[in-house]
Parts: C-alpha cells; structure tokens; sequence
C-alpha cells in the first residue's frame, strides 16, 4: 500500500490540538526529543519500510537547503 | 609495557640472500605478521603451501587492540587446530547490557540457543592470538618468519613482485610470485602501489584504558550512553583475562589527547566509572594499558590487484564498535587461503582470485556500513540526531521495538557471500553463501560438533542428508548426516543438523574448503556434483 496523503482523519483539528497541548510546556530540546520518539512510536507502527521512505522523501521535501 | 603480559621477542635470523645482487625469490610471501597475516600463513601452511613472511618488528602486537572474537572466527581458529585455546584462556560472553543516563535501558543475548561448539564471542588481549599463532606457524614447519624485516619498497610486475627490504644488518631484495599484503592500515605496500584509501575519519576521540582489578562485574559487555559519571559522552565495559578490563571513553573531538592520557585523569575517570557502576567504593586497580584512538572506515577499491593480495586492515578499516576489524581480516584469509593454494597446486585458474575480491569487497562494505552506522548513533552529529537518539533510548526501557533500533556496535557477524560467482544457482534451504552453521552430532557414540568434519582436511564436503550418493567425484569429501546411529555417519541425534540446514533426506549441500555454501543438490548424479565443484573452484 502506498503512502497514503488523502485526508483520512475524522477530527483533524483534534489531532492538531493534541499535538500543540503535547508541545506546550517544553523548550526547543525537549520538543525535538517529544517529536523524535513520536516518529519512531509511529514508524514502528506502520511497520512499512516502502512507506517510511516515500513519507521522508515527501516530508524532505518541504525544506531543501 | 603491560604488567600481566611480557612481549616475546622473536630473534633476527640472517637470511642467506643478504649482500646478494640477485634478489631471493619465494612463491608465497607474506608482509605483516600481524593476527590476518599470521592466521593466512598458518592456513596456507595446513594446505602444504610453503610461505615466508616478513615483519618489521621483533614481536607480537603491544597493549590493548583487538579483545572481542567473534564465533565464525573462533570457528576458523578452531579449524586451524588454536580453538580450544581460545575457550581455555578467554573470557566467554554472550550477553551484554545498555544503560541509559542512570538506569539500565535493557539486556541481550547474542546466541540464546544452545548446541554451538563456540559461543557468541570470547575475549582474549590480541597478543595472546599472535603469540599462539607464531608458534603453529613454526611447528608447522612450512613458514618462514623473518623479524626486524621492513618492506621499504615494492614493484609490481607480472609475474610477481619484487619487495625491497631492510634488516638491521642491511637490505636485500625478495621476488614474490604471490604478494600477499597483511600489513596493516598503515600499509608500505599499498602506498608503494599508490593505491588510493577512501573513507570517512570520525569527529571523536576514545579512551582506551586497561586496568587490572579484581571485581566481579559478570562477563558481559556493558555500554553506557550519557551516564551520570561521564556525562553527555557514552563508555563500554569489557571483561578479559589476566584480570583486565577494557573501558573505552568517548571523549569527544576537542579532547586533547595528551591531556587525557596523564595517569590522574584516567585513573579518576575510571574511578568515577566503577562507582557509578557499582554503587560503592572503586575496587583496588592498576592502570594496564591508556591510548587515546580516532576512527575511521575506509577501504581499497580492489583487494587484488594481479599477483599481489590484500587482506586485512590493509584492505579495509572500521571503527572498533561491532569487532569487525580483527574479525574481518581473519575471515578475509580464511576465504583466500583455499583459493590461493588450489591455484598453486594448478587445479584452478588464477581468476578463482578474482571471486575473493568479489566476495571480500562486498563483506567489507557490510562491516563498514555496520560500523559506519553505529558510530553516527554514539556520536550523534547535530542536534536532531542526538533528540532521535535520545528517543531511541528512552523509548527502549520499556518497548521492545526501539531495542532493535538501539546501536552501541552491531556485533560482528559472518558475511553470507550473497550473489557468489561460485555458487551453482538452484536448490532450496539455506542461502547459497551462507556460513556453514554448527550442530551437536554423535560420531561413533562420542559427541562431535558438525564444523569439526567440514574443511578440515582442506577439501570441499558434501554433506549428504539421508543417503550417500552411488559416486562421488575425485576431491571431494562425503560425509553422510544420518537421523539413526550408523556405522561411518554424522548422527544428526538432536535434529540441529537438519533444522538448521533446512535439509530434507535426499539434499547434498556442497561446501567450500572454507565452509560456505556452494550448491544444493537433491539426490544428484556424479555429473551434477562435478559441475558444480567446477564451478567453485572458478573453473566455468
Ligand atoms: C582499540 C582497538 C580495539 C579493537 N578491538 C577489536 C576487537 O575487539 N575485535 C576485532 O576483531 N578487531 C578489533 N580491532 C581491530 C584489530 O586490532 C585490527 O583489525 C587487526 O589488528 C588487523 O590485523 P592486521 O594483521 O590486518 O594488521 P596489524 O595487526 O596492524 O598487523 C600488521 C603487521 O604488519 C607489520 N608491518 C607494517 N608495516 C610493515 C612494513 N613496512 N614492513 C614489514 N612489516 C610491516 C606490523 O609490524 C604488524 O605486525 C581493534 C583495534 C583497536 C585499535
């Protein structure tokens, strides 16, 4: 199964708030530690190696220097 | 020097060539009496291939390099008849433990299943190998080792080499028709050759100290990433014998290395390591061995460049994380010795060579991707790699899936010689190119160990599952794995034969002189097994 990038997600303002509410009391360094372990639970959760790579490639995207 | 070790020294012995204008010549020579050179020329030895070699020093390796072997390696030193050595001296370990900050992130178990002759690794101080195989080197009878002898220069020719070499009672010149380079990283030979060395250096320094004490850590490998008594850097335990333990610090790139080798600081260092460790007060222990390292991967494009050979760290070099240097260069002989003397003995042609570089080339480019890759998970090299890896371990005291993704060294493991131009296609099982596992086997109601009877008469083996086949080509060495007790078989008692060879009755699995897979026949005729002995020995 290809990434998927059509929306799929029923409350997408819920999840958003979530994700600030995780962020809300940490400083830069603990931010990237909160978002690193998020990657990794959600990698392992796809299990999907085809998928992780076309997601980093996308998402690598966004910024090229 | 070291205090629970003395150096041998091996005396110069003046070679009858000296002062000669003509240059001596040899078949087979070896430059580098180091652990990969030394283990080649025993190799070539048992095959009957005569070798001399040649080392600038006058002894085996000082102080603390190489401690961890892993089980292929003890698998050939023990087909080299120095196995048992190994178990009785070394300190055996398979398990090992990762800590995090102050708390233990998890353990492991490197080889959880019983039944192997050799565990997953021993740990024996480098010189104590050297010093083993200089001895079967010389009882052997067919090695000619020649000490304080420096390669000074070389010249590549077609048929051959011609070294240049200087002695403390003057120089001489030594025609090799085989050049075989176990000289080391710093190689003369392929710098005489110009043979370009790439590869990255790592921004971090080590601290390697050896301290003799008596304490009674357990003897397993423990690796601490940021602990409270060496902060933002990680440390490796490890246990050897003679008492000693190796500590290795990371220091970070702006250490300064002279700085950090002064006796206070070391000795507080490891002060501080064993009461954070321990929880009590530092036992009583006296600093060994202090050298401050940089690594770094790199490699030669071709291992074999016409009559002259590399092997070793010569060919490749790794960061120490995952034991693969020591370990690589023993396995790079092990894949060589075979295909070097059957081509001396004419039943193969000089292009069987080509297979090593081939099969050498890709194994080292798996230790240097594994070691390459540990080493960015301990140095992280900027922010967000230290958050994932930070992560990593967080996520790893309780969720079994970011233990696997934790990397303090991936452990040396064999290559499986995938894609081999050796291999006869076809078959089913195990992978062509695999490293031949290990069984417990009963031979004449005595208990035996599989590996025992593969190779160890030089030869390629068929090992026959079941029924032995009507004919068995010239060469070869049958050996028939049996489920019941029958005269002349390998009683396969436990089923470990058949489970881990993935055999069923009627399969013949050819192997290599070095133990790998080379074919899976299912009840073949001679033909079919003469085929693809041919095509081994590089001759289709
Ligand atoms: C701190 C540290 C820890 C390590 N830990 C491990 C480990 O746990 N497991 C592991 O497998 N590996 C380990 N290694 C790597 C291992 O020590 C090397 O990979 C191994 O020594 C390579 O063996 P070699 O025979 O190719 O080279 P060397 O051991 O370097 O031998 C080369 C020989 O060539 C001789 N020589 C050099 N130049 C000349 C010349 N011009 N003329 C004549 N003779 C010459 C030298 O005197 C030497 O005897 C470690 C290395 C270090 C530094």
């Amino acid at each position: 199964m290809p990434l998927q990038t059509e929306p799929r997600l029923a409350d997408p303002d819920a999840l958003y708030e979530a994700l600030m509410q995780a962020h809300r009391a940490l400083d830069e360094a603990a931010s990237r530690r909160l978002d690193a372990r998020l990657v990794l639970l959600l990698a392992n959760h796809i299990g999907d190696m085809d998928v992780l790579r076309d997601a980093i490639a996308l998402a690598t995207q966004g910024d090229q220097p | 020097m070291t205090s629970t070790y003395q150096n041998p020294r091996y005396a110069f012995r003046r070679p009858a060539a000296l002062g000669s204008a003509v240059p001596e010549r040899a078949r087979v020579v070896i430059t580098g009496a180091g652990v990969v050179g030394l283990t080649l020329a025993l190799d070539l030895a048992r095959r009957g291939v005569p070798s001399v070699v040649v080392d600038e020093d006058d002894t085996v390796s000082y102080g603390s390099r190489a401690i961890c072997w892993a089980k292929r390696t003890l698998e050939i030193f023990g087909r080299l008849g120095l196995g048992e050595r190994f178990l009785e001296k070394g300190v055996t370990w398979s398990r090992g433990r990762v800590f995090f900050q102050d708390q233990e992130a998890y353990g492991f178990d490197l080889l959880p299943e019983q039944g192997h002759e050799y565990p997953a690794f021993v740990n024996l101080q480098q010189y104590y190998a050297e010093e083993w195989l200089v001895r079967a080197c010389d009882a052997s009878g067919l090695v000619d080792l020649r000490w304080q002898t420096r390669v000074t220069g070389v010249e590549a020719q077609a048929a051959g080499a011609l070294l240049h070499l200087g002695t403390p009672e003057g120089d001489y010149g030594l025609h090799a028709e085989w050049l075989l380079a176990c000289d080391g990283a710093r190689s003369t030979v392929r710098e005489a050759l110009a043979l370009p060395f790439q590869g990255q250096v790592f921004r971090d320094r080590f601290l390697i100290a050896d301290v003799v004490m008596h304490a009674d850590f357990p003897s397993e490998r423990w690796f601490w990433f940021d602990p409270p008594f060496h902060p933002g850097q990680s440390v490796l335990l490890h246990k050897q014998p003679d008492h000693v333990w190796r500590i290795d610090f990371q220091l970070g790139w702006d250490a300064d290395p002279e700085v950090e080798k002064q006796p206070e600081r070391v000795i507080a260092r490891v002060k501080a390591m064993l009461e954070g460790a321990s929880g009590m007060a530092a036992p009583p222990f006296e600093l060994e061995w202090v050298s401050v390292y940089t690594f770094r991967c790199r490699r030669l494009e071709k291992f074999r460049h016409g009559r002259v050979i590399f092997a070793g760290d010569s060919a490749h070099q790794v960061s120490p994380f995952g034991a693969r240097g020591g370990n690589g260069g023993v396995q790079d002989v092990d894949n060589l010795g075979w295909k070097l003397a059957a081509v001396l003995a004419g039943e193969a042609p000089e292009a069987l060579l080509d297979s090593y570089d081939d099969e050498r080339v890709l194994a080292a480019d798996e230790n240097i991707l594994n070691s390459t890759r540990s080493t960015d998970f301990i140095t992280p090299k900027n922010s967000a790699a230290h958050a994932y890896r930070d992560a990593v371990l967080h996520l790893a005291r309780s969720h079994g899936f970011a233990r696997q993704l934790v990397n303090s060294g991936r452990l040396s493991r064999p290559a499986t010689l995938h894609g081999s131009p050796l291999a006869t296609p076809g078959g089913e099982g195990l992978p062509l190119g695999t490293p031949a596992p290990d069984a417990p086997v009963l031979v004449a109601g005595r208990a035996d160990w599989l590996l025992r009877h593969i190779g160890a008469d030089g030869r390629f083996t068929l090992l026959c599952f079941g029924e032995l086949p009507a004919e068995i080509p010239a060469g070869i060495t049958a050996l028939l794995v049996a489920d019941d007790d029958r005269a002349g078989a390998l009683w396969d008692h436990a089923g470990l034969v058949a489970r881990r060879w993935q055999a069923k009755p009627g399969d013949c699995l050819l192997l290599r002189p070095d133990q790998h897979l080379a074919a899976r026949l299912q009840a073949p005729e001679a033909a079919e097994i003469a085929a693809a002995h041919r095509r081994a020995l590089g001759l289709v």
